[in-house]
């Protein structure tokens, strides 16, 4: 049943509506659990679209396994999606700045406090990522050090390649993940593939984790996948990080995803004006190219690629 | 006065972005001051070109006084000045945000970072900021609440209002936290005017940070004394929302005295033209803020109210 979440009157002839869809069994006993999706905090981020068809469309056609209730939120920066901005327009904030939000304050905080207001009281929270239109990312659910130890069973069961337990801005306070963290919802962030486009196979990966996750929940009772065995990493542990030293155009000759020695080219970054090559980027060790620029225009310190593996 | 290059930004196709530093006198670090991270910060540029002209005349006559130095970054963003992006333009990352920065991080940190080389080891720091949400102020000096912050030396300046703030996550990236919990004195200047120029608090900005040097014995300057400033907490400013979106009309403005009942602004129905609400004065106050945008939306923030202050 699909649900209104908040409404705020536009100026012009227009409310925007967040809306989520609830998937419950048909008889239900009153002790069922509860987990939420949530995808589309960020307007440009568009993995989660496809998680979200996916998932209702599979629990609809199989309603039978469905044991607990599924909160599905597929877009909870509408006017971000539609004009394709990251951030709240208008306002030109990041909405995963504003948890928990306030009920007193203005749009962007009163609409984060009621989407707040609607989650507390799940049993776990999936927050889905797409990368941002400059780099490429595998499937990696990110958590922080704090929640390390009472999330990392659940993660391990999102089959992705990759946990990254790190402080990055997916789950620093005043993202979604840590307030709700913080407010005993457990919650997992999950980043993936590039903005502004949609990778099914990533889609299709992630989603059969999340089948295995409620199926742990006792939200699901249907027959799930073994998830993959995921690579951990703390921190600086494991991870490589390749920042460009010259501006210019890069052009990688290693693809996303791609098994990499320390002294393979990564790619060049080029002069497009004088045909001349500025920078020459050398793999500074062995692993795996988890993270490759997909925005080909860099200035000094974009960052090239993270590779998995190495150190 | 010395003109030097305190860091550079190499572009693919567009000049370098060199970001200038000026310094007046010769000797201990004194003071530093610091215009727009921001490119909508015309009115912060404006102060500075008119202190780096005021300061260029005092030096000249001796006016400095000796063992003091003054370093003056009228702009940390002309790229997105002169493109009329807020922003950072390639990734939309606020400058303000990643103090003290990092030398091997990404481009926006890699220029708070070589700014923050530069900055550091002041005993006063001033920066000229603008504030999240658009709209006017009262002319004041902003400090953060990090058990470092003097407000009888943020008095010195002689503005009518001090405001203390208790930070919020993501205020530890600004120049202000940073500069304090590293043990300089640091202040921000704000005034109505952001992205237009107000000549009127342009010229009592300047002023105030020459009153402020003077009365650190950092410069001679004969000045009025200006006031002697009523000290606000952030926390106790009282929000006055509307309830619904539409055409916003302001009839008071920032600094004007009101009493409880009197009408603030309307919203007008956009389409058919009759004013749909009133702003009324919940209390008795002066108004340290006021929204300046045309449209307005339904729970937005459009005055904070210093409750039961007079004239």
């Amino acid at each position: 049943m699909v649900k209104t979440v908040v409404s705020v009157g536009l100026p012009v002839l227009e409310t925007m509506h967040i809306k989520k869809n609830r998937l419950e069994p048909e008889n239900k006993n009153g002790n069922e659990r509860r987990i939420c999706i949530v995808t589309g905090i960020h307007g440009d981020e568009l993995e989660g679209q496809y998680i979200c068809y996916q998932l209702i469309r599979r629990i609809q056609e199989s309603k039978e396994f469905l044991t607990g209730i599924v909160d599905v939120y597929p877009c909870v920066n509408p006017l971000g999606m539609e004009s394709i901005t990251r951030r709240i327009p208008t306002f030109d904030l990041d909405m995963n700045r504003s948890f928990p939000g306030d009920m007193d304050g203005d749009m962007s905080e009163y609409v984060a406090a009621k989407l707040v207001e609607d989650f507390e009281g799940a049993d776990f929270c999936v927050d889905l990522h797409a990368s941002n239109i400059f780099l490429r990312e595998i499937p990696q659910v990110r958590l922080d050090k704090q929640h390390e130890e009472s999330l990392l069973e659940y993660a391990k069961l999102l089959n992705t390649d990759f946990i990254w337990v790190h402080s990055s801005p997916t789950v620093e306070p005043a993202s979604l993940y840590h307030s709700l963290n913080q407010k005993k919802v457990p919650t997992l962030s999950i980043e993936m593939g590039v903005g502004m486009r949609i990778t099914k196979e990533f889609g299709d990966q992630i989603l059969e984790g999340i089948f295995c996750l409620m199926h742990k929940l006792g939200i699901w009772s249907g027959p799930v996948i073994t998830p993959k065995t995921s690579v951990i990493s703390s921190d600086q542990d494991k991870v490589t990080l390749i920042h460009a030293e010259a501006s210019g155009v890069f052009l990688p000759c290693v693809e996303h995803l791609m098994d990499i020695k320390a002294g393979d080219v990564v790619g060049n970054i080029v002069d497009s004006l004088n045909g001349t090559i500025v920078q020459h980027i050398i793999a500074p060790c062995d692993g795996v190219v988890f993270t490759l620029r997909e925005y080909p225009v860099v200035y000094d310190g974009s960052l090239i690629a993270r590779i998995l593996g190495g150190v | 006065m010395f003109q030097e290059i305190i860091h550079t930004v190499k572009s693919p196709y567009r000049d370098d972005m060199h970001i200038v530093g000026f310094r007046f006198g010769k000797g201990e670090k004194a003071a530093c001051i610091v215009g727009p991270t921001r490119g909508n910060e015309i009115q912060q540029l404006y102060i500075c070109s008119q202190l780096i002209k005021e300061l260029t005349r005092l030096e000249k006559i001796g006016a400095i006084v000796n063992n003091n130095e003054i370093l003056v970054i009228p702009t940390l963003n002309q790229s997105s000045i002169n493109i009329e992006k807020r922003f950072w333009a390639m990734d939309k990352s606020d400058i303000n945000r990643l103090f003290p920065g990092d030398d091997s991080g990404e481009t926006t940190e890699r220029i708070a970072g070589g700014v923050f080389k530069a900055v550091e080891g002041y005993n006063f720091g001033i920066q000229f900021a603008s504030f999240h949400t658009p709209g006017e102020f009262i002319p004041h000096v902003r400090m953060m609440e990090t058990g470092h912050e003097s407000t009888s030396l943020a008095n010195l300046f002689g503005l009518p209002y001090v405001l203390t703030k208790k930070p919020h996550p993501f205020d530890t990236g600004t120049l202000n936290y940073c500069w304090q919990v590293n043990g300089t004195n640091a202040f921000s200047v704000y005034t109505p005017a952001t992205s237009s120029i107000d000549e009127t608090s342009a010229r009592q900005a300047v002023s105030s940070v020459l009153r402020f040097l003077t009365r650190m014995g950092i410069i001679k300057y004969n000045c009025h004394s200006g006031y002697i400033a009523s000290i606000v907490e952030e926390e106790t400013l009282m929000p006055i929302k509307t309830d619904v979106s539409g055409i916003y009309r302001p009839l008071r403005k920032p600094g004007e005295e009101v009493k409880f009942g009197d009408v603030l602004a309307e919203v007008v129905d956009p389409i058919e033209g009759e004013v749909i609400s009133q702003i009324i004065a919940p209390s008795d106050g002066i108004i340290f803020f006021a929204h300046s945008k045309p449209l307005v939306i339904q729970n937005c923030i459009v005055y904070k109210l210093i409750r039961r202050l007079h004239e």
